[in-house]
């Protein structure tokens, strides 16, 4: 499964190729983000794009620029569930874990994932390969069960069979 | 000639490798010599078709079906882009009983036209309702609106029209129309369909809302979980806005209105309005008091339509056709169609618009063909995560927010989750407990609180310890969250988790007794 570039919208893409911290790459892209109305997540997502994470020396810079205070800040990080504190693996998998993927057999997929990954779901590897997390609907229910890999979508992605493909990839 | 070939481009598709087959299709046509254009459309939305591949010929568009990259070089070779015959010709795709049986008004244009072609858009019947919505009043709008009977496809099925007089007459020197994509009904993809597929009609509808009441600014709000929704947006509002369709003078008036796509991260309950208008403010996606409602006092403070995709993608409708047209369909008060979404394990899954007042068990049974599984049908989850599960005995319920309310369930987005007999019903209503919990705002107890504990009281239901007396605490909690919650999340969730214990009760009795552990 190859990797897709993303991006396009400011969105948060799982790709690998992060850069390190740099609080100057960070302030470019607050002040390039900040005079949008409601620009908290727009900026929170070119961050994340960028670094693969949220990390907490950005919070202050953040906070200083839309004139909010850092707690507010933090508070916003860390209540949406796709913004990261550090930077995830080297492969991202997001594994649905919702009604009509669980009625298509997901259960015994992300089991058979977990096994084959060594992890629990929700969790990085040791080795730092691979983040594995459950998501709640990709929107593709009637072809369930569904992941996104690297930002890539798969569907009809069956126990055994599906789930040795997706370990795989998630290992190279 | 150049042969024109459809692919859809639709993540339902892409998902199962629709790009692989257009990049194998066109070196293929390259190798062979054949002049062909390959046009990336959405998806008609019957799903275990996918990818499906359509070639124009004299007799129409010929489908072919579940055409995967290794498959392509023979299908040339037999003749494929002369409609020839072969064991994946599936004639034309909208003679299928799936599609000839339903009624596509909101959903006309998806899987057959360019997304991206506004002339494509215009040449089926595109445009016509913004045309005529500059030639009206913006109360004259407002009252075609209310004359059709559209109500909010988002979930809580508010009359449309009525939200938008609020708006009206609201003064403000800025007012918005936001619209609300973030769809995290698991079972639902119509929004993602539409705005993958026609996003011009939301923009069209988005517009005509501003015009109506009298906004000049608009947020399409999508969920980070779907990235080709959101490059579509974004690519349509930019064609959209060198075309005149927004900015200043749209549509040739003297109206003014432009729009912006926001993504956000990953929060189900950012689909609750006010919640929404929160996190686009840039907060967290804690749950507002209303009232004052959004209409009066909404995004930064200001008069603010808030509409789900499907309701405002199904205004353009309404104003090119007018008001009767549309309530024409329906039953009741449910008038109109309905983009009904049939998933899970269901043979004929996908997208399948037909007016209020089919049966569960037409919708099951008959479009959908029972599981995909082949083994029985036990229970239908409908109207997303806080919906209810109906057992085969209520499958004579007809599809209206009053039938489904009356019998202690919903319609919601229009999502139906089907099920066969593997399912343990008590491992459902430990899941509508869990994701309760993970996606709590956290503003009001019994939602937060009651929902943690409805999972572990679930959990020692399942290991059989003191059955009776737990399921007594998860009735008073469910009732506890029912009357103590600020919104839907913590309100609806004793849907899933009461129907499943009072329709399925052996479910939650299988384990073998035991004595209480504590
Ligand atoms: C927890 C929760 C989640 C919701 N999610 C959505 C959603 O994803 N999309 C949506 O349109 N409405 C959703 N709603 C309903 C909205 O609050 C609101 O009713 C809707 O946006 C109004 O638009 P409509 O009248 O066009 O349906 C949700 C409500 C709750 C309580
Ligand atoms: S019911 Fe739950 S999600 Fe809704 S406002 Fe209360 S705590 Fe938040
Ligand atoms: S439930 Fe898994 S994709 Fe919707």
């Amino acid at each position: 499964m190859a990797l897709k570039p993303r991006g396009e919208s400011g969105k948060t893409p799982d790709v690998t190729d992060h850069q390190p911290w740099s609080a100057e790459t960070a302030r470019a892209i607050i002040a390039a983000n900040a005079g949008r109305e409601g620009a908290t997540l727009p900026i929170l997502h070119a961050l994340q794009e960028t670094f693969g994470c949220v990390p907490e020396a950005a919070e202050p810079l953040v906070a200083e620029a839309l004139n909010l205070s850092r707690a507010e800040i933090h508070g916003v990080v860390t209540f949406y569930h796709d913004f990261r504190r550090t930077p995830p693996g080297r492969h991202v998998l997001k594994l649905c874990r919702a009604e009509a993927c669980q009625a298509r057999g997901g259960d015994a997929l992300a089991a058979d994932v977990e096994r084959g990954l060594g992890i629990p779901i929700n969790s990085t590897s040791a080795d730092g390969r691979v983040t594995f997390e459950a998501v709640y609907c990709l929107g593709l229910c009637a072809s369930g069960p569904a992941i996104m890999i690297d930002g890539k979508l798969v569907a009809r992605v069956d126990a055994g069979e599906g789930a040795a493909r997706v370990v795989e990839a998630c290992s190279r | 000639m150049t042969i024109r070939v459809f692919i859809p481009g639709d993540a339902g598709a892409v998902a199962v490798g629709a790009d692989e087959v257009a990049a194998a299709l066109a070196e293929e046509a390259r190798a062979a010599g054949i002049d062909i254009a390959i046009i990336r459309t959405g998806s008609r939305g019957l799903f275990p078709l996918e990818p499906l591949l359509e070639v124009e010929t004299p007799e129409g568009r010929i489908g072919y079906a579940t055409v995967y990259p290794r498959d392509v070089k023979a299908l040339v070779a037999a003749g494929m882009l002369a409609g020839a015959p072969h064991e994946k010709r599936i004639g034309r795709p909208e003679e299928l009983p799936f599609f000839k049986r339903q009624t596509r008004l909101t959903f006309a244009r998806c899987g057959i036209t360019d997304p991206l072609s506004l002339d494509d858009y215009r040449a089926h019947g595109g445009m016509k309702g913004i045309e005529r919505a500059v030639s009206l009043t913006g109360t004259a709008i407002i009252e075609e609106l209310v004359a059709s009977g559209l109500r909010g496809r988002g979930g809580a099925g508010f009359p449309t029209g009525i939200k938008w007089r609020t708006v009206a007459a609201t003064a403000a020197p800025q007012k918005y129309v936001v619209c609300n994509a973030d769809e995290g009904d698991s079972g639902t993809f119509a929004d993602r369909m539409l705005m993958e597929g026609d996003p011009f009609a939301l923009i069209e509808g988005m517009a005509i809302a501003g015009i109506a009441v009298g906004a000049t600014r608009g947020y399409v709000y999508i969920r980070s979980e779907y990235p080709h929704a959101v490059a579509a947006m974004e690519k349509a509002v930019a064609i959209a806005r060198g075309a005149g369709l927004l900015g200043h003078g749209i549509a040739g008036s003297a109206h003014a209105f432009d729009m912006e796509v926001r993504v956000g991260a990953g929060a189900y309950v950012c689909g609750e309005e006010t919640s929404l208008l929160e996190s686009l403010e840039g907060r967290r996606g804690i749950v507002r008091a209303k009232p004052p409602l959004p209409a009066i006092s909404g995004l930064f403070g200001k008069p603010t339509v808030i509409n789900n995709v499907l309701s405002l993608a199904t205004v353009p409708f309404i104003l090119a056709e007018g008001a009767r047209a549309y309530a024409d369909f329906g039953m009741g008060r449910s008038r109109g169609t309905m983009p009904i979404q049939l998933a899970g394990n269901v043979k004929n899954g996908g997208l399948f618009e037909t007016a209020f007042g089919i049966t569960l068990g037409e919708l099951v049974d008959d479009v959908g063909g029972g599981t995909e599984s082949g083994r029985p049908v036990r229970a239908v989850q409908v109207g997303g995560p806080l919906g209810a599960y109906f057992p085969r005995a209520l499958f004579d319920t007809p599809f209206d927010y009053e039938s489904f309310a009356a019998r202690d369930g919903l319609i919601g987005h229009g999502g139906v989750v089907v099920f066969d007999d593997t399912v343990d019903m008590a491992r459902q209503a430990r899941f509508a407990m869990e994701f309760c919990a993970i996606e709590s705002c956290g503003k009001c107890t019994p939602c937060r609180i009651g929902s943690t504990r409805g999972v572990e009281t679930l959990d020692r239901v399942i290991a059989g310890r003191d059955v009776e007396r737990n399921l007594a605490i998860v009735e008073d909690l469910c009732h506890t969250m029912k009357f103590g919650s600020l919104c839907a999340l913590g309100g609806f969730t004793p849907y899933p988790v009461m129907s499943a214990l009072t329709h399925f009760p052996d479910d939650f009795r299988r384990a073998p007794a035991r004595e209480a552990a504590e």
